[in-house]
């Protein structure tokens, strides 16, 4: 536990950003304000965050952390580690494990092993359905008391309609949300990259917009007529942004996120020798996408910022673009990509990336303002720092960003009051 | 030029070298021993992950010609289930003493990731769906032989573009060197964008029979789902199919051209792939000379 003063800090309130100190003792938040009384300062280092902005730690609503079954690309501790060096207090971990987390006792191994490495809290995501399948649904009330909140068959879609529908009304009767992969497989069955121009020249099959489109839609349809909340992950279409919309405006209870490398990139960065870091599912698409996501955003449309974070080890990636995995790492870069090309109110990045996320998950320690008594669960922000990632402490690099300038840096990530990442290391 | 990959940003200046050289190319392999010693103590390494006996044994042809040594991979399947990534490959190719790569491969990009891993240079002999530029220049070289030029000259490219390297080269290759290129196919075997392509397109054959310089047929491509989108083989035939009665409604000036292998009977009759203006074979032998001079190109060689 942490004896600190960060000193001269950008502090997030309900009112919007104060200039003032933190003084954390024992991990407990114990003062906030300006002239904070010297003789109290005893044992306790003093960091100066002059110019920096202090919030809640960032919360992943779609981290894979690949553990168990695939711990050659990702473990918990070492997606622990790059969740920390992000700024991230939490993550809520995929269930595309092996065996998948569809039942209680792996999403509590998950959960339990989350705990004793101890950097952030990791929630496990349930399963839909038995196997990710598609067929029958998982064991849903043994995941629920495992912890999970979110339940998504993610990396694949449910497909059947009537399947669909039943997990919205027992999830929803749980009081869980269902997170939805968008994609229709009869539109996306053999593509690797957006259909367009680009994916026209290189011959590469595409996949079209309407792929998510008519995901988006239906499943829309099916949150109205079960009058239970979904959420829809990574949204890459500028059309399911406008499908979305709509259904708010409707009254229909609709979430969604998109990911910092659907904010940043479009299919203009493929050519025939690109480095596969740049393929993943749903695929970058065009400008105009690009653009409605970043719209979406700022109307409060798209509620959330997810990593999706990806790792892959590089023979997965040292093959041509069709025979590549799909999927980037991101934890470690995501606030610096979305402050870079966004540049964000600092009331705007920790609700995009800690506040909401955190409500959409159900995470009582998570998403809170700083305040006197809490326990310290923070994320310092340097909005102006400048740096490159050149190295990772995910297990896998697979990531578009190496070598590209960001401004915006994680400087602290304090999680349960201990200190977990300094200046971008591992503290 | 450090490798071929692709034909789209060669231009005319580019082109009119390689198929220059070609020409010589092309006396040498007339000759009464048609080889040269240019190539000497050279290995060329015949990379190919995907079935091909025409275009293995053209470009051995051309670097024996050439009096280099060749080495053939064969490797079919992905490089994923084999547990080898394909960077490893081509890092033991090189090892072994490839000093130039002629690479085949089932998927797109294959051939340009290998180039960015290799200090030797790398000639596409066909990624996938993407690109062919070899077929493109043999396809070129044979046209400027029967039409003196490529400007100006009408060319329609007849079936399924969309799973089509051959089209992909031809379609920048022939429009940097002058000529005007249609496009001849159902919405299904076109690609989904046409954006930034400098083609016109028709849907049905009959719309361009008269009025072509060159037709230039291409097989449906059954292997990468080519025959899934048009309804039956005789209603291809009855909007697509070069037939004998359509053949003889072109001018008396007008080619006809294919990259093989051909489905007779399919997009070309059998009368017309036997018919005085089917230029197959030709494109076929003038395949050997535009493979020895992009290879003596790529060595920065020169021909005396």
């Amino acid at each position: 536990m942490i004896d600190v003063l960060l000193a001269s800090g950008l502090v997030l309130t309900a009112g919007g950003m104060e200039a003032a100190d933190i003084l954390i003792r024992n991990g407990t938040i114990v003062a906030i304000g300006t002239d904070l009384p010297v003789e109290d300062l005893a044992g306790v280092e003093r960091i100066d965050v002059k110019g920096c902005w202090i919030g809640p730690g960032f919360v992943d609503l779609h981290t894979h952390l690949r553990e168990p079954g695939f711990e050659y690309k990702e473990d918990i501790e070492s997606g622990s580690r790059a969740a920390a060096r992000g700024g991230f207090t939490a993550v809520v971990a995929m269930p595309n494990t092996s065996p998948a987390m569809d039942s209680g006792h792996v999403a509590a191994l998950v959960a339990a092993r989350g705990s004793e490495v101890g950097l952030v809290e990791v929630q496990p995501a349930g399963a839909v359905s038995l196997g990710r399948q598609g067929s029958q649904l998982a064991h849903l009330d043994d995941l629920w008391d495992a912890g999970c909140r979110i339940f998504t068959d993610d990396g694949d879609p449910v497909s059947d309609a009537g399947l669909m529908r039943q997990a919205l009304e027992y999830i929803g009767d749980l009081g869980g949300i269902v997170s939805q992969h968008c994609e229709d497989r009869g539109l996306s069955r053999g593509g690797h990259m957006h259909e367009g121009a680009v994916s026209s020249v290189l011959g590469i099959r595409g996949i079209p917009h309407a792929s998510e489109d008519v995901m988006v839609a239906r499943d829309i349809r099916l949150a109205e007529m079960t009058g239970r909340r979904i959420h829809f992950q990574h949204l890459s279409s500028a059309r399911s942004v406008d499908l979305i919309a709509d259904a708010r405006a409707r009254g229909i209870a609709v979430t969604a996120e998109v990911t910092p490398h659907h904010l940043m990139f479009t299919d203009k960065e493929i050519e025939a020798g690109t480095d596969p870091s740049f393929k993943m599912h749903p695929p970058l698409r065009s400008e105009s996408d690009r653009q409605a996501l970043i719209a979406g955003l700022r109307k409060d449309v798209i509620d959330v910022i997810a990593t999706d974070h990806a790792p892959h080890v590089a023979a997965d990636k040292e093959v041509p673009f069709e025979e590549a995995a799909n999927g980037v790492i991101g934890l470690e870069t995501a606030a610096a990509v979305v402050n870079t090309v966004l540049q964000p109110e600092a009331s705007e990045l920790f609700a995009w990336m800690s506040i909401r996320p955190a409500q959409i998950a159900q995470m009582a320690h998570q998403g809170q303002l700083p305040s006197i008594g809490q326990e310290a669960n923070m994320v310092v922000f340097d909005p102006a720092a400048t740096w490159s990632p050149l190295s990772y402490v995910s297990k896998s690099t697979n990531s578009p960003y190496t070598g590209m300038t960001f401004t915006g840096r994680v400087l602290l990530t304090i999680s349960r009051g201990r200190l977990t990442s300094r200046n971008g290391e591992l503290a | 030029m450090n490798h071929l990959l692709s034909t789209e940003y060669l231009s005319a200046t580019d082109l009119t070298r390689i198929l220059n050289m070609a020409d010589e190319m092309a006396e040498v392999l007339d000759r009464p021993i048609p080889k040269v010693p240019t190539l000497r103590g050279k290995t060329v390494g015949l990379v190919f992950f995907e079935n091909s006996t025409r275009t293995r044994l053209s470009f051995e042809r051309a670097a024996k010609a050439l009096s280099a040594d060749t080495m053939t991979f064969g490797s079919q399947g992905s490089s994923m289930t084999k547990g080898e990534s394909l960077r490893d490959t081509a890092l033991t190719l090189e090892a072994i003493g490839a000093d130039l790569m002629v690479v085949r491969h089932y998927a797109v990009g294959a051939a340009h990731r290998i180039s960015e891993w290799v200090d030797v240079p790398v000639i596409n002999a066909g990624d996938g769906t993407n690109q062919h530029p070899t077929q493109a220049l043999l396809d070129a070289l044979t046209l400027r032989q029967r039409f003196g030029k490529l400007d100006g000259l009408a060319v329609a490219i007849v079936g399924d573009i969309r799973h089509s390297r051959v089209a992909r080269s031809n379609v920048f290759a022939l429009n940097a060197l002058g000529a005007e290129v249609t496009l001849v196919a159902p919405a299904t075997l076109l690609p989904t964008s046409l954006e930034g392509w400098p083609v016109k397109v028709a849907y049905h054959i009959d719309e361009v029979v008269e009025d072509t310089d060159v037709m230039y047929l291409l097989r449906i491509q059954a292997e990468r789902g080519g025959d899934q989108v048009v309804p039956s083989l005789p209603e291809y035939v009855s909007r697509f199919g070069l037939t004998e009665q359509r053949y003889a409604r072109m001018s008396g000036d007008s080619v006809v051209l294919h990259p093989g292998p051909m489905n007779r009977g399919v997009e070309i009759a059998h009368g017309v792939a036997e018919a005085e203006r089917s230029l197959v074979l030709s494109q076929v032998r003038n395949g050997v000379a535009v493979r020895m001079a992009v290879m003596l190109t790529l060595f920065g060689a020169h021909h005396d």
